[in-house]
């Protein structure tokens, strides 16, 4: 089945079967593999995307429901002028030890503080609550959302 | 992990999602929010052989939640965080909604989807058993019929739909006069299905009394299971401590569960117990405000 799945603001246009997961046409069909694949089973979150803005975990949703949609994964969320607020604050406030669990939080703090520019920690404790770090590092990515909430506020960029 | 083969339809109409269905008799199944559907395929629980795509049908109002004749509407495609975001709905069904898994699975996953699926740790269909909900289904040439919950669940992961049919939505009754209601989980981590989960609808008539009561659990039965000897003790009566420690009671010995990774089946019972107390004491402080 032909699909055009609009992913980091890309059209991929690709003949696909219909059992193809999201998160395997993610990696081996558009080859950006910062999305991880971790249980494969919709327990630990690692695979989250951005459906339309919207997280969702790309292991639990086929690739041809994503058709004439639009995904955004890490690697979109930089923009033009260099990395996105999540980004910046993930590395100044230490928000990753190993890293795997590291694109979901992110995008799930892009999609919080989007919606939510001023989250409180309860509130981003919530969001994130379905993304495993089995680091145990959540006390520093709570700080890293709330730290670039508060920048792109100041940005006039939330 | 991928699924087995399958066919896909993304069907643009219900008229369309259900002749396919017709078509495909019990191997082909529906696919709303799929947080269920798709694991159970991925581990080959699940081995249909073509999947009916409802989520690009814009028509029929399947995305919406409304009130509308003394009763709330939840259509087929509105999503777990749809519910937990609404201003429409209250009592058990507002106190349940956060509950439901996780932040990610509820932006995709479907109250309706959940209800249909009638996995018996699921906890939409104890709420619905509380309240008394019926499920709104529709089958060849526009042919309706609403199902109360207590005839749609048939036994653990079996609903009394027709080949040929398809939820619409489901009623839940919104009562007139003052009435609360609450869901009470215990999960071992967000996401986890419910080691116990109790549901509790109280209605109040003019002098204070109970009017009408609703109390369902959770995962400490075969299917959800309504706790009738609870409800009958508590209609008629003054809301009180004394009365909720006896309807809790009554919910324990009626809760059937069993031993295992989750807690011991006398834990569970007395925490069907003091779930049972909580709930309805809730549901009567929202009752009585």
């Amino acid at each position: 089945m032909e699909i055009t799945v609009n992913i980091n603001g890309t059209d991929h246009t690709a003949d696909v079967e219909p059992r193809r997961l999201l998160v395997d046409h993610i990696r081996t069909g558009a080859g950006l593999t910062g999305t991880h694949i971790g249980c494969d089973t919709t327990s630990c979150g690692v695979c989250t995307v951005l459906v339309d803005g919207t997280p969702v975990k790309s292991c639990t949703m086929l690739a041809v429901q994503a058709d004439g949609r639009s995904v955004t994964t890490v690697e979109g969320l930089k923009t033009a002028d260099g990395l996105h607020p999540v980004q910046q604050a993930f590395s100044d406030e230490h928000g990753l030890q190993c890293g795997f669990c590291t694109p979901a939080m992110m995008l799930v703090g892009a999609a919080l503080i989007a919606d939510n520019p001023d989250p409180s920690d309860d509130e981003v404790r919530w969001a994130i609550s379905g993304n495993l770090c089995r680091c145990t590092g959540y006390m520093n990515i709570v700080k890293a959302i709330q730290a670039a909430a508060a920048a792109a506020s100041s940005n006039g960029d939330s | 992990m991928l699924p087995a083969q399958f066919d896909y339809i993304a069907a643009s109409s219900v008229e369309e999602a259900i002749a396919a269905k017709a078509e495909g008799g019990d191997e082909t199944r529906f696919l709303a929010g799929g947080q269920s559907l798709l694991p159970m395929m991925k581990l080959r629980f699940a081995t249909p052989s073509k999947l009916v795509d409802i989520n690009r049908i814009a028509s029929a109002g399947l995305d919406s939640i409304r009130r509308h004749n003394g009763q709330l509407h939840i259509g087929a495609l509105v999503r777990h965080a749809d519910i937990a975001a609404s201003d429409a709905v209250s009592g058990a069904v507002a106190s349940a909604a956060p509950w439901i898994s996780d932040p990610l699975v509820r932006n995709l996953g479907t109250l309706c989807g959940s209800v249909a699926h009638c996995d018996p740790e699921g906890d939409w269909n104890t709420v619905l058993l509380a309240t008394g909900a019926e499920v709104v289904v529709q089958g060849p040439s526009d042919r309706r019929r609403s199902i109360d919950i207590g005839d749609f669940v048939v036994d653990f992961f079996t609903n009394s739909l027709a080949d040929d049919e398809m939820v619409l939505g489901v009623h839940i009754p919104v009562p007139s006069g003052p009435s609360g209601g609450s869901y009470q989980k215990l999960e071992r981590k967000v996401g986890d299905y419910a080691t116990v989960g109790v549901a509790a609808h109280l209605e109040l008539a003019a002098d204070g009394t109970i009017s009408a009561a609703g109390v369902a659990m959770t995962s400490v039965a075969p299917i959800n299971r309504k706790a009738t000897d609870a409800e009958a003790l508590l209609v008629g009566n003054t809301p009180s401590a004394e009365l909720f420690a006896e309807a809790g009671a009554a919910a324990a010995a009626a809760a059937d569960p069993r031993d295992d990774v989750r807690g011991s089946a006398r834990w569970k019972r007395q925490v069907v117990a003091a779930f049972t107390r909580r709930a309805l004491a809730a549901a009567a402080e929202q009752a009585q405000a």
